[in-house]
């Protein structure tokens, strides 16, 4: 029996190729960009997913429309209620349909099935809309699924929306790209009438654990009307009216930056970027939408009340939290790039530095910045994977890992404490009160009681 | 609640699958995979799959759960995948150095017709697999069978791949071990060496998927049959397989090629079935069971019959897999509970006919196994004739909370409790166990929903 045992991961080397995705800030390292946005080596182990994967989890909360997940059965099994976005009212979204392909539709195409499926589906729910997921083997056998939904629409009387997510057409991002297609065929659809003014469309928020809920209620307080929010909680109506709305936040970038340039250059709606996690972000979106309406003053006025009471509601706790946390380090390996930046100030106003960070979907200009706002000797990362991960965690001696699912175990096998900013997440981390959340969540697991029995960093204490 | 989206009214469906009670091919052969020491499980398709395959797993037994991906292209798709395979192959034995690779295809790969084979033949010709290293590989199209026959095929895999007959036949038995958890792999263990029987057990998933803390990240943990043990197997002079669905076809691809002769057996869940285990391991041993387990027998017939007036005619619905469903429904029979409604996504001709002799005990029992065999008809089944108790995986439990019905986690995937991997379910303890499971959620309902003047402290 050959000794795999001794095999752990920090006897693995860097992925070959991979060198370039990997850069430590040290005075003197090589200047030049971070490489990303390519497509992952054959081979590797990666934490990534598919296209399929981006479009699901964008318009996976509209919660009064179906969505369908056409091919066999795995894609819509693996993604059933996985994302815990909750709904104030309909759960359909909660729901896994799927046309369940088998061989002989392989062979002769699946197209009168997922006609039939769409069939007894609106028939049964008499949803708002429906949303169909083409999965990699629809793209491979050619089903015409545009020509299905439009006969389907036609007949029904209601948007029935192709969603071309076929997982090897690239990126988990080309995925958000094709689920903001599936909602720019919406908007414009519906009346603007009763908009007012001074409202927003809130994107790239998928109410996960009730965050949009925390966010509509901030904005609202400031006397801003809220049109529809892309996607958490997501109405169709509210979509198919939200090119009324003067403003569009985007949260989170990666996913619906596009749908914002789109609405921008078709109905003339500036958009924003902007992030809800940690006081100092949180404070700016809030001021940033303010600073939108000028002529205004009580939006602004409005918008520091919230930010004082809110801050001075939660500054003792936080006190109490950063006096225990200060000095300690984290890694962070997240999808978004621009939850990173926020969660690395996030991180600082309770004490703790940031030792590695990484996503699995950052731009260049993503990396540049993460490249500046990082401390000497922090390791940045793009599609990284367990090897490099937990290499650099017990390199760096981190003592926290804010990850996913899949880097969930791996923190614990390393006797790392973990906090999870996925979709697995159960309490909301944004807003103000989510900052708190956060930290709590950070203090508890940091201080667990349970690492001192951990042998960690490879020794037993 | 999800409840107000299910219809009481069953209707015949042509095509749509609500809420699946299966998944597909590609996870199992994951998983059987990891049974094998040092081997990395390869998933040949695009990165969508592999990563889906590890969250679950990594959801169901809270462990990191290690496997590449050929990660397609639009490119790969077009012209073929075995560029990308081809060089997989080499990037995984230079970085992560594997005994075993342990390639499973996927719904894309298997439409463009890659075939496993030969892209594996030429990896061999082209020199990409060091000397002493393997790869292996299954056929696995999402579009057939399930979770359950993807296991299957990986076990069907490693045992023509490896499996070699030196024409001298030692003194083991060969356990092929059906879709269980690691705990029930320990414990097959452990009753092979309570009865004094050599067996190779295969695959092993223990000590692969329940590794203790360490404070490293071990990308091969220490379980696992090893590449040497498994060469073996041929030699063996019989085999069992456990479980006619996930293990019974490596046991009849072995006995094809090494003229090794095999039993089948039904998963040990339960008594009836425990006891046709054990006499199968006994026989092929050549040993006497000991009275040690017959003890530990007679405390489970001993609380069978304490317990018998809280179960005897509570009738109960039940979701799963096949292997694991066909000796449950049994068990509970044997209990004197009631199977009222059983759904498997997994279709298959041999599975029907058996559930339909056991169901013979239990007229009226509604059965459904296949497509449209889901959550969805489970629901519907229990909204027009309620039941007592529900037996299933985590998905179950949207369905106990609308329909406040007592509830046993139980199969795969368990995603929100912990246990199924370390307790056995399997054998005498592990069918005390779910007798002790069954009776908990039965009696904290009667205590939870009892009038104040029938509050009792004893049962």
């Amino acid at each position: 029996m050959k000794g795999k045992e001794v095999m752990d991961t920090q006897n693995i080397s860097l992925l070959e190729g991979r060198q370039k995705q990997v850069y430590e800030k040290t005075a003197g390292a090589p200047e030049g960009d971070i490489a990303c946005e390519k497509t992952s080596l054959s081979g590797s182990v990666s934490q990534r997913a598919c296209v399929f994967c981006g479009s699901r989890v964008v318009l996976y909360p509209v919660a009064d429309a179906i969505h369908i997940v056409h091919g066999p059965i795995g894609c819509a099994a693996y993604t059933w209620d996985i994302r815990g976005a909750v709904s104030s009212g309909p759960e359909l979204h909660r729901l896994s349909f799927s046309s369940d392909l088998q061989e002989m539709d392989v062979i002769y195409g699946g197209e009168k099935k997922l006609y039939k499926s769409l069939i007894e589906l609106i028939d049964q729910y008499q949803p708002k809309a429906a949303f169909i997921y083409s999965t990699c083997i629809i793209g491979l056998i050619g089903d015409d699924i545009d020509a299905v939904c439009k006969k389907v629409a036609k007949e029904k009387g209601i948007p029935v929306l192709p969603v071309h997510s076929e997982g090897f057409k690239g990126t988990k991002k080309d995925g958000y790209k094709a689920a903001c297609n599936a909602l720019m065929k919406l908007i414009g659809q519906g009346s603007t009438e009763g908009i007012s003014k001074y409202s927003i469309n809130i994107l790239g928020e998928f109410n996960l654990a009730g965050e949009a809920w925390i966010i509509r209620e901030y904005y609202e307080k400031m006397g801003i009307q809220v049109v529809a929010t892309m996607t958490g909680d997501g109405r169709i109506d509210d979509i198919r009216r939200s090119h009324g709305a003067s403003l569009n936040v985007v949260q989170c970038s990666g996913s619906m930056t596009t749908l914002a340039k789109e609405m921008e250059e078709k109905y003339g709606i500036p958009y924003i970027r902007v992030s809800y996690f940690g006081f100092e972000d949180m404070s700016k979106s809030l001021y940033d939408v303010a600073q939108h309406f000028p002529e205004r003053p009580d939006i602004m006025e409005k918008a520091k009340e919230i930010v004082r009471d809110e801050i001075k509601q939660y500054y003792p706790e936080m006190q109490k939290f950063k006096a225990a946390l200060t000095g300690k380090k984290a890694a962070i390996y997240v999808g978004g790039a621009f939850k990173t930046f926020s969660l690395i100030k996030a991180l600082r106003t309770v004490g703790m530095s940031v030792v590695l960070a990484g996503s699995q979907t950052g731009n260049k200009q993503d990396y540049k910045n993460l490249k500046e706002m990082c401390d000497e000797g922090t390791v940045i990362v793009d599609d990284s994977n367990p090897v490099e991960l937990s290499k650099f965690i017990l390199e760096k001696e981190a003592d926290l890992l804010i990850g996913g699912v899949k880097e969930r175990p791996i923190a614990f096998k390393l006797g790392v404490a973990f906090c999870d900013h996925n979709h697995e997440r159960k309490i909301p981390l944004a807003g103000f009160i989510g900052m708190y959340y956060f930290a709590k969540e950070v203090y508890e697991s940091v201080m667990s009681p349970v690492w001192q029995f951990a042998p960690r960093k490879g020794g037993v204490k | 609640m999800l409840l107000r989206h299910t219809s009481k009214e069953v209707k015949e469906r042509e095509g749509l699958t609500i809420n699946p009670a299966k998944t597909c091919q590609p996870i199992g052969a994951m998983y059987a995979a990891l049974g094998i020491h040092g081997c990395l499980p390869h998933s040949h398709g695009s990165q969508g799959c592999c990563s889906y395959h590890r969250s679950t797993l990594t959801r169901h037994y809270k462990e990191p759960v290690m496997a590449a991906t050929s990660s397609f292209t639009e490119g790969a798709s077009v012209f073929g995948g075995q560029a990308n395979l081809l060089s997989a192959i080499e990037t995984i034995f230079s970085v992560y150095d594997p005994e075993v690779i342990a390639v499973h295809s996927t719904c894309l790969s298997e439409t463009i017709g890659d075939d496993l084979q030969q892209i594996t033949k030429k990896a061999s010709d082209d020199g990409k697999i060091p000397e002493g290293k393997y790869v292996i590989y299954a056929s696995t199209p999402s579009f057939v069978g399930s979770h359950v026959t993807g296991y299957a095929n990986m076990v069907v895999g490693m045992t023509e791949q490896f499996a070699v007959s030196t024409g001298e036949k030692n003194d083991k038995v060969n356990i092929i071990a059906g879709w269980m958890e690691p705990s029930d792999m320990r414990e097959i263990k452990s009753l092979a060496s309570r009865l004094g029987v050599k067996i190779v057990l295969f695959p092993d998933t223990s000590d692969v998927l329940d590794a203790p803390q360490t404070g490293k990240h071990e990308f091969y943990p220490k379980g696992g049959i090893t590449i040497d043990e498994l060469k073996t197997v041929g030699d063996s002079k019989s085999s069992i397989a456990v479980g006619c669905i996930t293990a019974e076809p490596a046991a009849v691809a072995l006995d094809k090629k090494c003229k090794v002769p095999f039993e089948t057996v039904d998963m040990p869940i339960g008594l009836s079935a425990t006891d046709r285990f054990i006499m199968a391991l006994s026989k092929a041993g050549g040993v006497e069971v000991p009275a040690e387990l017959t003890a530990e027998r007679g405390r489970l017939v001993d609380v069978m019959a304490d317990m018998e007036q809280y179960f005897y005619g509570k009738k109960v619905a039940l979701f799963g897999d096949p292997d694991q469903l066909m000796p449950l429904t049994e068990f509970l029979l044997d209990l004197g509970m009631v199977p009222k409604h059983i759904v498997s996504g997994t279709p298959g001709l041999r599975f029907e006919k058996r559930m339909k002799e056991i169901l013979e005990r239990a007229p009226g029992a509604n059965f459904k196994n296949g497509p449209q065999a889901d959550m969805f008809l489970m629901h519907q089944w229990i909204k027009n004739e309620p039941v007592d108790l529900l037996i299933g995986n985590t998905y179950g439990k949207y369905i106990a909370r609308d329909e406040d019905i007592p509830f046993v986690r139980f199969g795969f995937p368990i995603l929100d409790r912990i246990g199924h991997s370390y307790f056995p379910n399997i054998g005498y303890a592990g069918s005390l166990r779910l007798v002790e499971k069954i009776l908990g959620v039965l009696m904290d309902q009667q205590d939870r929903t009892a009038l104040e003047e029938k509050f009792e402290l004893v049962m």
